[in-house]
């Protein structure tokens, strides 16, 4: 172990520095490029040079082709109403399988793990013929309503709150805490970074849907960006490549942002919640 | 008397759960099966009971067949390269290489992005003549212009390729998170006794992490039949359905024709593949204890 001996880098990490930067290019190439066309006027769409002129009218056209502002508003509420629903559903039914017993409850899980399978995405088909009969087609709640039970997020929180030492959870029923008390300030607090892991994922997850919220909504008032940006490109108005661009990457933008800023946390929160 | 106000409580606390979870995953599950054996209704004509014929078109049925094995060359192509470059993206990115924290967020972008914005980006590297593609095949080889989104030869693989771009980061944090949890003891014993490192990560790192590659392989197999939505914006299926998968049949199915019978009757299909999988993944799980 000499530290201050001039260390060489081997062959083998030259080799593997390049590959992997190589790679790397190759997938930031798409994104990059998006990039490009879109603060780009179309002139420069495949002519690369240093000094070509940005310009945001790209995403001015874009903005102004379609309702956008109602799409972001849109989406916005259908994920904050997800989210919240899916944390107090979720919370209460880990709590109910990590810390109680009663019959039933081993069967029930597995039903509960069956979700992780059989996924709300793929049952489109009966679950529109649900909402027709509710009466809710073409409304927010629609979009969200098969998945705010979530399997995932049962089964995360679950698994965090059994890790929760039992004495601190007795300590607090000797006191006579009811348990709805024991599981807002014993549990919920503990459980804080598994609450921002799954934050996270069903945040970008429910933003980045798309068939479902097809489906189910055919207004500009109900619609997702995502279909929103699906309805916009689809026009054959003879769009420039560089306005369709501009608008992918405003749709995509805040989740975008939001990455590149808490990166380190992004990619934390998606291995917690991938780890069993 | 405690005992049973704990079951009290429990039911309570899982009831609101419940109720949605059932609404929206068990009994749709239930109600596919029995509308499979159903006609469509339409107008005022009600459902009526068919037995197996919705299950006889599907076996006539050409279209399903051809999408079918579409989706087992999806799987195929997208499954063995997305899980070898996630662990060859881990392997770097926990290394000491320089620009490995740049590199990382290159590869974990795609997951973030929605399927149906990054389609449209795609969408334009494969125009032909104009794309990114072409412009460099013609700039570099002096090619001619290739439509490989309209040709049924060609258009399974470009998807594939995205699909590939798209989930490989996803795949690449599973075995993150394995590798930082492999103790650094048993890199240093394979130095002092001398081993390559290629001999350490065939040796000791793969059988470690075959865990995480059998979990990792069970989510990409559900996930090609899952992901349909850049199916909507690059090729709607086509030419003559080469591009189109499963999920997207039925929603073509279910939407498009409003055959809601057949459509019921190809989602048990699709039901049926998943819980063999399913099986799959119980057995796998099996062997995964062996390990620890």
């Amino acid at each position: 172990m000499s530290a201050n001996k001039i260390r060489l880098p081997t062959f083998d990490t030259v080799l593997n520095t390049f590959a992997m930067w190589f790679l790397a290019f190759m997938w930031a190439l798409p994104l990059l490029y998006a990039i490009w066309t879109a603060f780009h006027p179309a002139a420069y769409e495949t002519n690369f040079v240093w000094n070509a002129p940005l310009t945001l009218d790209n995403f001015k056209s874009a903005w102004a082709a379609a309702p956008f502002a109602r799409y972001f508003f849109n989406t916005v509420l259908l994920v904050t109403m997800i989210l919240v629903c899916q944390f107090v559903l979720c919370t209460l039914a880990a709590f109910a399988f990590a810390r109680f017993e009663f019959p039933g409850r081993g069967i029930l899980f597995t039903l509960v793990l069956l979700q992780l399978l059989v996924m709300p995405d793929i049952l489109i088909v009966e679950n529109y013929k649900t909402i027709r009969a509710l009466d809710l087609v073409d409304t927010i709640v629609a979009i969200g309503l098969p998945y705010i039970a979530s399997g995932f997020g049962i089964f995360l929180l679950r698994q965090t709150f059994m890790s929760v030492p039992k004495e601190l959870d007795e300590a607090a029923r000797v006191e006579g805490t009811s348990f709805l008390g024991i599981l807002w300030k014993v549990y919920i607090p503990l459980a804080k970074p598994t609450y921002l892991a799954y934050g996270l994922v069903s945040v970008s997850h429910h933003w980045n849907n798309f068939l479902w919220p097809l489906i189910i909504t055919n207004s500009v008032e109900t619609r997702p960006v995502t279909v929103g940006l699906s309805v916009f490109s689809a026009i054959d108005a003879g769009l420039e490549w560089s306005v369709i661009n501009a608008a992918t990457l405003m749709t995509s933008g805040p989740l975008l942002i939001a990455f590149l800023l808490f990166q380190r946390q992004f990619v934390q929160s998606f291995m917690r919640a991938g780890i069993r | 008397m405690m005992h049973k106000r704990e079951w009290i409580y429990g039911w309570l606390f899982l009831s609101p759960a419940l109720v949605f979870l059932f609404t929206f995953t068990h009994y749709p599950a239930v109600t596919t099966v029995i509308s499979s054996f159903f006609s469509t209704p339409k107008g005022r004509r009600p459902a009526k009971f068919i037995g197996l014929e919705n299950y006889q078109a599907l076996i006539q049925d050409d279209v399903f067949w051809k999408v079918l094995l579409n989706n087992f060359w999806f799987a195929l192509g997208t499954i063995p390269i997305s899980i070898g470059l996630a662990l060859l993206m881990a392997l770097w990115v926990n290394s000491h290489l320089k620009g490995k924290t740049l590199s990382r967020v290159a590869f974990f972008a795609p997951t973030v992005l929605p399927l149906i914005a990054v389609a449209n980006i795609w969408l334009f590297f494969y125009t032909p003549g104009f794309g990114l593609i072409d412009q460099f095949r013609s700039g570099l080889f002096g090619l001619p212009a290739i439509n490989l989104l309209g040709n049924p030869d060609t258009v399974l693989a470009a998807m594939i390729v995205v699909a590939i771009w798209k989930e490989a980061g996803f795949f690449m944090i599973f075995y993150l998170a394995a590798l930082q949890s492999v103790p650094p003891v048993l890199k240093e014993a394979a130095d002092v006794e001398g081993a390559s490192s290629f001999y350490y990560l065939r040796k000791v790192l793969l059988p470690l992490l075959m865990p995480t590659t059998l979990f990792v392989s069970i989510n990409a197999v559900i996930n090609s039949f899952r992901l349909v939505d850049h199916i909507f914006v690059m090729t709607e299926g086509g030419p003559d359905n080469a591009s189109s998968l499963l999920l997207y049949y039925i929603y073509e199915t279910a939407f498009k024709y409003w055959q809601s019978g057949y459509a019921a009757t190809l989602t048990v299909v699709l039901l049926i593949l998943l819980s063999i999988l399913a099986i799959g993944q119980f057995f796998l799980f099996d062997r995964k204890i062996h390990y620890k």
